[in-house]
């Protein structure tokens, strides 16, 4: 049994003040996939495309007026959907926890890091505040930060933000969690410091077994890191495979398309254009219906404005009636024919 | 910070020296004080007698640099009508104008930053329209008119407060809610706005990403960081207090710095009023300096390690 | 000795804008509609006394004195809210009295608003010295207690309708100065007033053409807010006796009048009381409203 088992997640929001259904935004439409135990799911997707909001679904921290559902939302096994706010409480920093975006402004400026560290352990364990204490400096350690004991005494603004990132990384495993959520926990910051950040987040995931979403915009990051991907665009999933799969092979257009338009060391020729995907996003307010992405796709045939079902084998699934199941290799950089 | 500290020092220095001056001038310039003084039956032998006794035939630099003089030794001359030191007066009448305005910045703060809070989290709903509401009205009344009616309900019409005099504490319940209502709206919206800044931010959001309880995070972390301006606002509030003391002490008969300086006002009694005034501003001074140094304390951002 | 002034800049500060803009969204902000219906109601009541009052305000009747309110009790419909202690209609001292309080309200606040713009001016247009001198003057003014020293002054020189307005005016200019000055230095170094200096206008003309008209509406807010300020210290100052005399119909006085006999007839300070609230709660909720409209973003 998965981990984490997500089968058609949803996030609508209201715009304006009396929204009729039509200026809903759907944000997340449907979402469905499952995380392993001890598995790196990279979410890819571009900015808007959803992932964020995808994460703050997972741990029912939305925004006060969007509004989530979901056919079954579960971790391992527990039913997170029907969850009372509670019960939820109990379950985050503690059987899921999560990394977000910006380091600088994630930590509370008015306590210590060990004041804040000791404190997800002593939510949610019996444990004294000196034994909290006590592991809050062994996951610092962990986390390459030496000066435990000093740097627990200091505060926030006394630290990098590399090194705030780090709190933030240790913070997380505080309590031994199943499943870490990462939403673009390296792109707020140097890209020195991405390198080692990224390298840390891979040696602990695999050291201690964990199952870990990384939600990111940057394919670079997911060619290192990933077992396995999911691209998603307009707030759908629109390709999952393991991750050598997915680069050798990918099967959605769009996929296609952002894999063009990356330079890849070893491939790419110097001097040859990249390619770019033509057109926009499409709005998600109001009624949707088909591929979202056929407005911009070579490809498209008047079937694509029916919704779409999932072509899927061997772990390689995608939303596309073009997708062919068989393992061929394809020419990686494709120019969108207009 | 410590120059920082000692700029402020310098300038609140000069601020009280400037308000001295005014405070002279404003009643040796009004008029003849020997005339004053001597009252409307003086013959202008007395008049004169009383021009030399007071150091009155002196240019009036001279008559102000004397006084600071004396002020520095603590020594605010007599006054005019009681037959006492300024100082004395001043002195025992001073616990409980102070007491007065503790009490009433307690119950000011009492009431506003719960209701702040509450109308933080309950944003926009009707309980945050309400805060509104009362924060509103409560910045129309007139201060001696809301006296007066809690006096009407709570003294006559049902009986549970004294009317006036000062012995004991019940005596304190009304004159302290008259003169500290007029703070709460202030207070309540400062906390409310910055309560809905806090809790928007991201450490908020990593707070309950750890999981913690919806009060605790509230209370932990969010008020810990949203209430360090309401301090400084509190601590300028108090000041205002003090010198909304004439009103209300007049009103409750209250023997406090208020009342002696109405007092003085009505009867002329110079050397009275100008103390208090230049009291009342000196310690609003401190307060202003105490917000300052306080905001710089609390917020861990400022401090420098 | 910064805090108050922060707390006042950040509450008012707003990037220049155009008035039309602001007045056409105006009426759908509910405490804006509230506050302006209020307003407008004292308005004409203070407006059209000669004609609303049944009687005149200063004649007395004492046979008549110290009649209930007409839905009270030995009330009668003569004299619909009542009589005070020498017999005059309460009713037609009320629209009176608003007249004091609006006149005594605008008056102040456009002396302190002179007097406060005037010095904002300068001390953000010109900065350096000039601008320390005028930060002092404004810092020492927020030392002073404002309604010690009215009183002390008022007692002084005697009260009187002209004294209360002339010395509210030299006392509530602050605002007013610290707002200016901060949306001077906003303005002062936009390019327009540039061009102007480079083709040879005067300060005085750049003053007033280029900078003013996108001041006007701050001072409009804080306007409204001094207006209010300065309606509750007359009506303190009158009760306390130093401010309007009797037996001009000033709400503040008669409150005072009322005093003696309001254990027994309380009506006699609350009817005043509510009319005062009335009023200061519109102009505050029509300030507020301003505020919220001007300012884009909203503090709120």
């Amino acid at each position: 049994m998965s981990l984490l088992h997500v089968e058609n997640l949803r996030v609508d929001i209201p715009m304006g003040n009396r929204p009729t259904p039509d200026d809903m935004l759907h944000a997340v439409r449907g979402l469905t996939f499952e995380v392993e135990r001890g598995e790196m799911l990279c979410i890819v997707g571009e900015s808007g495309c959803g992932k964020s909001l995808t994460s703050l679904a997972l741990m029912d921290l939305l925004p006060r007026n969007a509004k989530r559902s979901a056919s079954r939302l579960t971790l391992d096994g527990i039913d997170m959907i029907g969850q009372s706010e509670r019960h939820m409480c109990d379950l985050r920093g503690n059987r899921l926890a999560m990394i977000f975006q910006e380091p600088m402004t994630s930590l509370n400026p008015a306590y210590s890091i060990g004041d804040q560290l000791s404190e997800v352990l002593t939510r949610h364990h019996k444990v004294s505040r000196k034994d909290a204490i006590a592991r809050a400096a062994q996951m610092l350690e962990k986390v390459g930060i030496s000066n435990a004991t000093e740097r627990l005494r200091q505060y926030p603004h006394q630290l990098s933000g590399g090194l705030r990132q780090r709190v933030i990384i240790a913070m997380a495993l505080m309590c031994e969690p199943d499943l870490i959520i990462a939403d673009e926990p390296t792109t707020a910051l140097d890209v020195t410091i991405q390198a080692q950040i990224l390298r840390l987040i891979r040696d602990i995931q695999k050291e201690l077994g964990l199952a870990v979403i990384f939600i990111t915009h940057d394919l670079g990051l997911v060619a290192r890191i990933a077992d396995r991907v999911a691209v998603m665009y307009a707030g759908e999933i629109v390709e999952t495979a393991p991750a050598r799969q997915l680069f050798e092979n990918p099967q959605h257009p769009y996929t296609r398309g952002l894999l063009a338009s990356i330079p890849i060391p070893g491939r790419t020729r110097p001097g040859e254009a990249l390619g770019s995907i033509p057109g926009l996003v499409p709005s998600l307010v109001g009624e949707q219906q088909g591929c979202a992405f056929r407005n911009r796709c070579a490809q498209a045939i008047a079937a694509c404005a029916q919704d779409i079902p999932e072509v899927e084998q061997d772990g390689h699934m995608a939303r596309c009636l073009f997708a062919t199941p068989a393992p061929e290799p394809i020419r990686l950089r494709e120019r969108a024919r207009s | 910070m410590l120059g920082f500290l000692l700029r402020r020092l310098g300038i609140a220095i000069c601020v009280a020296i400037t308000v001295s001056v005014i405070s002279f001038s404003l009643l040796h310039l009004s008029g003849d004080l020997a005339t004053a003084i001597g009252g409307p039956e003086a013959t202008s032998e007395q008049i004169e007698q009383i021009r030399v006794q007071y150091g009155l035939n002196k240019p009036l630099p001279t008559q102000y640099f004397n006084w600071l003089g004396d002020l520095l030794r603590l020594d605010l001359g007599d006054s005019f009508f009681f037959q006492e030191s300024v100082y004395n007066l001043v002195a025992s009448r001073l616990p409980i104008t102070l007491g007065l305005g503790a009490m009433a910045l307690g119950i000011a703060l009492l009431v506003a930053i719960p209701l702040g809070v509450l109308a933080a989290v309950k944003r926009d709903t009707w309980v945050d329209r309400l805060a509104l509401s009362i924060a509103v009205l409560g910045q129309a009344m007139p201060s001696f008119w809301f006296a007066l009616m809690l006096i009407v309900v709570f003294a006559v019409t049902l009986k549970w407060l004294p009317v006036s005099g000062n012995s004991t504490m019940l005596h304190f319940v009304m004159p302290a809610i008259a003169l500290g209502y007029y703070a709460t709206p202030a207070i309540m919206r400062l906390t409310r706005a910055g309560m809905l800044d806090v809790l928007s931010s991201d450490y908020i959001r990593t707070a309950r990403a750890k999981g913690l309880r919806p009060a605790r995070v509230l209370f932990k972390h969010a008020l810990r960081n949203a209430l360090i301006p309401v301090v400084a606002l509190a601590a300028v509030e108090f000041g205002f207090m003090l010198g909304g003391s004439v009103v209300i002490e007049t009103v409750f008969s209250l023997q406090g710095i208020g009342q002696l300086a109405w007092d003085a006002i009505a009867r002329d009694d110079f050397p009275v009023v100008q103390a208090v005034v230049l009291l009342i501003a000196v310690i609003y001074i401190i307060l202003t300096l105490l917000a300052d140094v306080l905001n710089a304390l609390l917020d861990p951002r400022i401090r420098v390690r | 000795m910064s805090t108050p002034t922060t707390l006042a800049i950040n509450d008012y500060l707003p990037p220049p804008s155009s008035l039309s803009r602001v007045l056409g969204k105006s009426l759908r902000h509910r405490g804006f509609a509230i506050g302006a219906a209020l307003l407008l109601i004292i308005f004409a009541g203070a407006l059209f006394a000669p004609w609303l009052a049944p009687y005149d305000p200063y004649a007395q009747d004492v046979v008549l004195r110290m009649k209930p309110p007409a839905w009270m009790a030995n009330g009668t419909w003569e004299y619909v809210l009542g009589t005070d202690k020498l017999g005059r209609d309460y009713l037609s001292r009320l629209l009176y009295g608003a007249r004091i309080s609006l006149f005594i309200g605008i008056a102040a606040a456009l002396l302190s608003g002179f007097i406060g713009t005037v010095m904002g001016l300068l001390a953000g247009y010109y900065g350096g010295k000039v601008d320390a001198f005028i930060s002092y003057l404004i810092t020492t003014r927020l030392a002073m207690p404002v309604v010690m020293v009215a009183l002390a002054s008022a007692s002084l020189m005697g009260g009187s309708l002209k004294v209360v307005i002339v010395l509210l005016g030299c006392l509530l200019w602050d605002r007013f100065a610290v707002v200016v000055r901060a949306s001077v230095q906003q303005i002062r170094d936009a390019e327009y007033i540039a061009s102007a200096q480079a083709l040879g206008c005067s300060t005085l003309r750049i003053l007033v053409s280029e900078i003013l008209p996108n001041l006007v509406g701050a001072l409009i807010v804080v306007a409204t807010l001094e207006m209010a300020h300065a309606i509750l210290l007359e009506s303190a100052l009158s009760f306390l006796g130093v401010g309007v005399q009797p037996p001009t119909p000033s709400w503040g006085l008669m409150i005072a009048e009322g005093k003696p006999y309001m254990f027994f007839s309380p009506w006699v300070i609350a009817i005043p009381g509510v009319a005062l609230m009335i009023l200061v709660l519109g102009i505050n909720l029509v300030g507020d409203g301003l505020r919220d409209l001007i300012l884009p973003d909203g503090r709120n």
